[in-house]
């Protein structure tokens, strides 16, 4: 990365940052509301896209940690009445790291179409598992997840929308920050570079010493991990987990927003989320057939904008530039 | 041949299919030499490297390195053991600049992949010793993508990162292939210069250009039809007429213009 493109995003972060803060205070509570799936779904990301952007591994079957996280939430809350949203979040989190481990330790020894159908196969394992366990999950009408308190206060006197656009949106909004950081810190380390190798030229990595599978393992783990607590943060104000949180076409809807905002940059994905949610929430409130609103759109990207919203960008700059 | 071997291959044989690649070829690399491989296309040079980096299983014989059975050990355990290669197609991270690529051998050299939050900028051994080998192989654009970079700069980055590895023995597959016969020494010279400064042992090239071969080298292993022909100084490989004219086999000579 050159000066001024960091240059630029520590002036833009900043700004965006403060502008999210802002939000509760400025925004009306239907915005306020829409941006808990965002900032859910931003922590999702920035684990997704290091399979994706930084490791070169599409999957098609994350949905299945989403869904692990959001079901941790849901049990811990009902059956063991944990409500501390700090124990919550650490158990998806590990929940989705021990599941993901030998899921992984089957998929990175594919790569390409085998790995994405893999990923895909024990998605829809997971899925059929949630909906025909009706005694343990619910089955199709999943299970409610109760309010849980939050930096170990019982916030169940204040108003539903009031505690989300509150301190939960408050909440969330540390979450995906500390994700974020985090996420920064592994890209930017060793071993972010050596997945960048790995995406790169795999056979050139192997004769660098870069054990190739054991990275790519590493990686599709700790993805995992940010698509389970990306899950348990989206169940509250979900309210009530289903199987469709782990179905095939929520799988596909993440990495479409990965696409949208951009894969190849680390902010990318997050610009996805947002645009996505925003876009869906105006698109079905226009027409009752945003699926195919969506699909096309998916096309126009794929063939006009392959490097999504943030490429564009980039690219014009370049032109500018030049 | 010295007496410390290095790299030792015994009656190495290798069937693809019907095919015999290679028939009982033995040979040993000592400390401090240079050799080169040579043969007309087809002769086995490309197999027999392979099996000699544990790319691939031979049908049977041994390879041992540093008194090691590295047969079929694969690469990622061979650079960990100290040998390192490189490919006669060149081979890069497109998206990667020429200082990361050199710094994740580094990384990779040191064990320093596995650290998953430590600071790559802040790594100053890897900083330095990325610098250091770009500096060695005379890569000016450091901050250059790898895929943006002109042919021969890209042949040797994938040299250099090999080499940013300090393996004790490496093995060039055409280092100068695709480099441009007025660039050919310079870039020769780079290596050896290169070698020395890592502390390489042995330096094992497949290599058709005989004015390098014969220039470079300290001993010659021709190939012919994956049996062994003569493995002998250049000298003497160079005196025998019809050696040389089986070995380089009918290639057109090239005449100054």
């Amino acid at each position: 990365m050159d000066w001024t493109a960091r240059g630029r995003q520590m002036t833009v972060l900043p700004l965006v940052t403060a502008a999210v803060i802002a939000i509760p205070w400025v925004a009306p509570i239907y915005h306020v509301l829409l941006m808990l799936p965002f900032m859910a779904y931003g922590v999702v990301l920035l684990g997704l896209n290091l399979l994706f952007g930084y490791t070169g591994l599409v999957s098609f079957g994350h949905a299945l940690f989403i869904g692990v996280g959001a079901y941790t939430a849901a049990f811990l809350t009902g059956m063991f009445k944990v409500r501390s949203l700090e124990v919550i979040l650490v158990t998806a989190a590990v929940v989705a790291g021990v599941v993901a481990m030998p899921v992984a330790a089957l998929c990175v020894r594919y790569v390409k179409i085998y790995f994405g159908m893999l990923t895909l196969a024990f998605g829809m394992v997971f899925y059929t598992f949630l909906l025909k366990f009706y005694k343990l999950t619910g089955g199709d009408e999943g299970m409610p997840v109760a309010r849980p308190f939050l930096l170990g206060r019982d916030l169940g006197a204040i108003p539903k929308t009031e505690y989300l656009a509150g301190p939960y949106y408050l909440y969330s909004l540390a979450v995906l920050v500390i994700a974020a950081l985090v996420m920064w810190r592994i890209v930017h380390s060793p071993f972010g570079l050596c997945l960048k190798t790995i995406r790169d030229n795999p056979a050139k990595a192997e004769t660098l010493g870069i054990g190739v599978a054991r990275y790519r393992w590493a990686a599709f783990v700790i993805s995992a991990v940010y698509a389970g607590v990306g899950g348990a943060l989206l169940a509250t104000p979900i309210g009530n987990v289903d199987p469709t949180l782990a179905y095939w076409t929520h799988s596909g809807n993440i990495v479409f927003m990965t696409l949208l905002g951009g894969f190849a940059s680390f902010f990318g994905p997050l610009l996805g989320a947002f645009v996505f949610i925003y876009l869906q929430d105006f698109v079905m409130s226009v027409v009752p057939f945003w699926r195919l609103v969506f699909g096309a759109l998916l096309a126009a990207l794929v063939i006009f904008a392959p490097g999504g919203l943030l490429g564009l960008f980039a690219r014009r700059r370049a032109r500018e530039l030049v | 041949m010295t007496e410390r071997m290095l790299l030792r291959a015994e009656a190495l044989t290798k069937y693809y299919g019907e095919f015999r690649a290679l028939h009982a070829v033995s040979l040993g690399v000592g400390a401090g030499e240079f050799v080169s491989i040579i043969g007309p296309n087809g002769a086995g040079k490309s197999t027999l490297i392979n099996l000699l980096t544990g790319l691939a299983q031979p049908t049977s014989g041994t390879v041992r390195f540093k008194d090691r059975d590295i047969t079929g050990i694969g690469p990622v355990r061979l650079a960990k053991l100290g040998m390192a290669r490189s490919f006669q197609l060149v081979q890069i991270f497109p998206d990667l600049t020429v200082l990361e690529t050199l710094q994740a051998a580094v990384a990779a050299r040191l064990g320093r992949g596995r650290r998953l939050f430590a600071s790559l900028t802040g790594d100053r051994q890897i900083q330095q010793e990325a610098v250091e080998v770009a500096d060695l192989f005379g890569l000016g654009g450091r901050h250059a993508l790898a895929r943006e970079l002109p042919q021969g700069d890209k042949k040797l980055l994938d040299v250099a990162s090999a080499f940013a590895l300090r393996p004790e023995v490496i093995l060039l597959d055409e280092p100068t292939s695709g480099v441009s016969t007025g660039d050919k020494t310079k870039v020769m010279e780079i290596l050896v210069r290169a070698a020395k400064t890592i502390g390489l042992q042995a330096i094992i090239q497949v290599e058709h250009d005989m004015d390098i071969v014969f220039g470079y080298s300290d001993r010659v292993i021709a190939l012919h039809q994956g049996e062994v022909l003569a493995d002998a100084t250049p000298s003497a490989v160079q005196a025998d007429q019809r050696l040389v004219d089986m070995v380089v086999g009918r290639r057109p000579v090239r005449h100054p213009r």
